[in-house]
């Protein structure tokens, strides 16, 4: 003897061999079809998954279960509110990127200044450097070589 | 005594619209197309169920909440609203993955602005550090909402094929 589907048994009715309802609603889960039944009614639920292809029916099904579900969790807002949090996480994380970049920009451009302030030293010493060994080569080429030379460095 | 016209409800209904009427305050008269997706979705008489069950100061915002399920619904006979929740938790988590990303770019360039011989006294303090060996820890933004939606939307039996539209 075929066992009825949830559904069915739930509507108390005979299940028919062609029960639009059989293959979404197994007997061992008669929750699916409570829940379901509670937010959109039995005859809504007909008419809705006789408007659809059959390959697409399971699916159907499952986003209408998953959305009663928010429903019943959520009698006010359902799976609105589940979107609108959603949003607002879009939007949170859109700032927190934002200011993390504006963070970035401003670390690369201050490593970018201490940079080009320490080549400017840099190139000051080395050009001091220069002067100096140009003025000590001035000074040696006057004294001679070193060999003739007294202490003639200071 | 002039009689008022009767709410959009009572309208597709064809039937009196008492003073009482749930539907009345919610479905006025100049917007059929409000009342007819609700009631196509949804049913009047669940809809009324479900308002006689909130208290009239969320009844509105119920009604609000009826209305978008509905008109999504319409939109995407087969998905309705989970499709929009899909694609959004998708955007959410891209995001977070990018959040994530920048502030690790931050620590980088951070650590290289460190002077190469750290002072003595900031020696031994490894927990600055430590992060960097567990980057997953900046991966970690759950939000009860997104747990709710996980357990429903991570099972690919469900969807068989990708719901993001």
């Amino acid at each position: 003897m075929n066992s009825r589907c949830a559904a069915c048994k739930y509507l108390r009715r005979r299940c028919p061999s062609d029960c639009i309802f059989s293959p979404y609603f197994p007997p061992n889960d008669p929750q699916r079809f409570a829940c379901i039944h509670r937010i959109y009614g039995a005859s809504n639920v007909a008419r809705m998954l006789q408007q659809l292809p059959e390959n697409q029916r399971a699916s159907a099904v499952d986003c209408l279960y998953y959305e009663a579900q928010c429903r019943v969790q959520d009698p006010v807002y359902g799976c609105a509110g589940i979107i609108s949090l959603l949003y607002q996480q879009i939007h949170n994380a859109e700032t927190e990127i934002a200011k993390t970049q504006a963070q970035i920009a401003l670390l690369i451009d201050s490593n970018t200044q201490e940079q080009q302030v320490y080549l400017h030293q840099n190139i000051e010493v080395e050009s001091d450097l220069n002067i100096l060994l140009q003025e000590q080569g001035d000074e040696f080429s006057l004294l001679g070589p070193p060999n003739q030379a007294s202490s003639g460095f200071i | 005594m002039g009689g008022t016209s009767p709410c959009a409800s009572c309208k597709l209904l064809r039937r009196r619209c008492a003073k009482d009427c749930i539907f009345a305050p919610y479905f006025p008269s100049d917007d059929p197309q409000k009342f007819s997706i609700v009631h196509k979705v949804f049913g009047a008489s669940n809809v009324s169920k479900m308002l006689q069950e909130l208290p009239a100061h969320q009844r509105a915002d119920a009604v609000s909440s009826l209305v978008y399920e509905a008109n999504a619904r319409m939109r995407d006979p087969v998905y309705g609203c989970v499709g929009a929740i899909s694609y959004l938790q998708n955007q959410v988590s891209q995001l977070q993955m990018q959040l994530a990303v920048a502030q690790t770019e931050i620590l980088y360039i951070q650590m290289q602005q460190e002077p190469v011989m750290p002072a003595p006294a900031s020696l031994g303090e490894p927990d600055d550090k430590s992060f960097l060996l567990h980057p997953q820890a900046y991966l970690n933004f759950a939000s009860s909402s997104s747990n709710v939606i996980h357990d429903s939307l991570k099972r690919e039996s469900i969807f068989g094929h990708d719901m993001v539209s």
